[in-house]
């Protein structure tokens, strides 16, 4: 019996995307900080330009550094190919920008980062592009809410701040019979605890910042493709299937196929719209990648110690977290992450939005700050902050309450974390 | 770019330049599950210096209408009626693995209509293991992870490719697994079965340059040697830390290998 031995995601987490440089030896990722990359000769540099030959010609499109970055990610995710950007909303940007034009619409679950939501209500209708919001656990509501306009579906494999969990598959399945693609933002869990390109997904995006830098000191984001989705096929996206006179009439799908996507993605969107990502943050991100699957299984560890240790606690009304069996999605987060569901979940303190701020300013490991997935133990209250702009029907519609809190478990010492949420509870309590 | 060969359409890019039959061809020839996309990074190179390019899809491959062809000859009999379909009177030939058989046997067979080889990833004979074409026959993905586990030469299973952020393993996955029942292993029994490739080398005229990786598991360049020598003339490149998939692995080395034949 033969079989295909390939290296597996701890292995490339430490060495996909690089080698040693031939010329110095170095072992680390070297951090290629220039603007810009000699051509070797005329013919060269047309070539490059005109996407004849690969290689890097200024580092806003493309850089040594940033592209072991991107082709790690893409092995961890499981895609064909993937383009590093300056944050985790410059890669929903490009991404949608990549696939359609004024007059596009996407379906988009309710349970989304609250920037997230704001791009899409708010700002992309400035610029043409429409989205309906569906609750994710509405199949048919996606299914219903598609038009001949639709461009894409979106979700989150786990919502923010909810932690509903999308069912991929069956999404996917809704999507593709509509002939469109489905976009999933993984960044709460990670390529480690689900990896939604192998359950159906066309395309995965990440703010990078969070877990896969895990160490709240660089801010970037990544696309990665796939590269299934048959463009052609769907007819549906000329970006892709037509001429594009930027390179020439160049027809992506024709020339490129499985990789016409993040092609046009880094040849257009970066290109013109210019978030690219630094080589200094890819060195950062590239740090947190080699450590990442230790620190998940750690991650989820303590998460579950927490939610254990809130669960007993009297002072908590209730907790939102997949993990739990009274979860509604509980079944599916153990079908589809059955590694488990990260550390970044939702609570509601009894005393609604005041125990919650006594909670909040009581804690001394937990960083009261807007950012999750860092290794060390992050809270906030979302009603206030990171889905602030929302009003009260549409906080209600992501499910977020007045009183929730929500928490991004850190690598600590698990008794610390739970001997410091023990006293701010009391705390709150006390009034 | 669309044709007609033998009644049925025929999907293929011209490297981003209107075709040309004024100017030499350049015709590429993809392998068994792969399709015109293998040659990216040299459709583009050839187009825009002095060649017209056709990269094809084989029946039943990519966008070209099926049903997929049965034996080497037949899908050498296909190119010979590809180069007048396209109102070529010759055409170099560039083939990869499945493809540079197809190109060694249409040389031989339709030596007036072709000008020069390019044989990349090829041996004398290409024996399938009874695995894969047991997998290809039930249709399991099997084949495609052994054909992608032992195309890929040892240093790109970590990665490194040329082109920024692309990732060759599922790249590979991505082609092959987008192929309609029964297609992959019909070329893989096609390559299994033919053994002319010897015989037919020795009937080729045209200046000839075999392209090999150093790592290549699926045709070891030790594999190809009697081609080499049966083939009047023939120069051979053997490609550093590349395996079977030297085109998309090695792409500057494998162009600059044909840039002189072809």
């Amino acid at each position: 019996m033969v079989e295909a031995k390939f290296l597996k995601p701890d292995t490339l987490a430490l060495h996909a995307g690089q080698h040693p440089d031939p010329v110095t030896g170095a072992r680390a990722v070297p951090i290629y900080q220039s603007t810009s990359f000699v051509f070797r000769d005329v013919d060269h540099a047309a070539s490059l330009f005109n996407l004849e030959v690969g290689g890097h010609i200024y580092s806003r499109i493309s850089n040594p550094t940033v592209a072991v970055f991107e082709e790690r990610v893409a092995a961890l995710e499981e895609g064909a190919g993937a383009l590093g950007v300056s944050s985790g909303q410059a890669a929903l940007h490009i991404a949608i920008a990549t696939l359609m034009g004024a007059g596009g619409h996407i379906v988009a679950s309710t349970s989304l980062y609250g920037g997230t939501r704001n791009m899409l209500g708010l700002t992309l209708p400035r610029f043409g592009i429409t989205t309906t919001f569906v609750n994710p656990r509405d199949q048919e509501g996606f299914r219903k809410a598609i038009r001949p306009e639709t461009r894409l579906v979106l979700g989150e494999t786990i919502g923010n701040p909810g932690g509903e969990i999308l069912d991929i598959p069956a999404i996917a399945d809704i999507a593709h019979k509509a002939k469109i693609p489905l976009m999933i933002d993984n960044t709460f869990a990670s390529p480690v605890l689900c990896r939604p390109l192998t359950l159906g997904a066309d395309v995965v995006f990440h703010s990078a910042t969070k877990f896969i830098g895990g160490h709240g000191v660089a801010i970037g984001g990544v696309i990665v493709d796939s590269g299934r989705f048959d463009w052609e096929g769907s007819g549906k996206f000329p970006t892709l299937t037509e001429p594009y006179a930027g390179y020439h009439g160049i027809d992506f799908a024709e020339e490129f196929g499985p990789h016409a996507f993040i092609s046009r993605a880094r040849t257009e969107g970066v290109r013109d719209f210019g978030s690219c990502m630094a080589p200094q943050t890819a060195f950062y991100l590239l740090q947190g990648l080699e450590t990442l699957p230790l620190r998940m299984a750690r991650h989820v560890e303590n998460a579950r110690k927490v939610i254990g240790f809130l669960k007993a606690n009297s002072a908590v009304e209730r907790i939102a977290s997949p993990e739990l069996p009274d979860h509604p999605d509980h079944a599916l987060a153990q079908k589809l992450l059955p590694k488990g569901t990260g550390s970044i979940f939702s609570f509601d303190i009894k005393g609604g939005r005041e125990a919650g701020r006594r909670f909040i300013e009581r804690l001394r490991l937990f960083s009261h700050l807007a950012n999750v997935g860092d290794a060390k133990s992050l809270v906030i209250h979302p009603a206030s902050t990171t889905h602030a702009q929302l009003d009260a029907a549409a906080l209600k519609e992501a499910g977020i309450g007045e009183g929730m809190i929500r928490l991004s478990v850190g690598l600590e010492d698990p008794d610390d974390l739970l001997d410091d949420l023990g006293q701010a509870l009391r705390a709150a309590a006390k009034g | 770019m669309r044709l007609t060969v033998h009644g049925r359409v025929v999907a293929a890019t011209t490297g981003g330049t209107d075709f040309n039959p004024a100017k030499p061809a350049v015709l590429f020839l993809h392998g068994a599950g792969f399709d015109r996309t293998t040659w990216r990074l040299q459709t583009r190179w050839f187009a825009h210096h002095g060649r017209s390019v056709l990269a094809v899809d084989f029946p039943g491959h990519g966008w070209s209408e099926g049903p997929a062809l049965e034996s080497i000859a037949a899908l050498a009999d296909w190119t010979a009626a590809l180069i007048d379909a396209a109102g070529l009177k010759s055409a170099a030939l560039v083939g990869h693995s499945m493809g540079a058989l197809v190109a060694i046997e249409t040389a031989a067979r339709f030596p007036d209509k072709v000008r020069a080889l390019g044989l990349c990833g090829v041996a004398a004979e290409m024996p399938v293991h009874p695995e894969m074409l047991e997998s290809a026959r039930a249709n399991t993905p099997k084949v495609q992870e052994l054909m992608t586990f032992w195309g890929i030469g040892n240093a790109l299973h970590k990665g490194g490719m040329v082109s920024p952020g692309l990732w060759l393993r599922r790249e590979s996955l991505a082609v092959l697994s987008g192929n309609g029942p029964g297609v992959i292993h019909t070329d893989l029994a096609a390559c299994n079965a033919y053994k002319d490739a010897l015989a037919r080398a020795a009937a080729v005229k045209c200046p000839t340059v075999l392209v090999l990786g150093d790592g290549d598991l699926m045709t070891p360049a030790i594999k190809a040697k009697p081609l080499a020598g049966a083939i009047a003339g023939a120069r051979t490149v053997v490609v550093p830390n590349s395996g079977h998939f030297m085109i998309v692995e090695r792409p500057d080395e494998s162009l600059e290998a044909l840039k002189a034949s072809v």
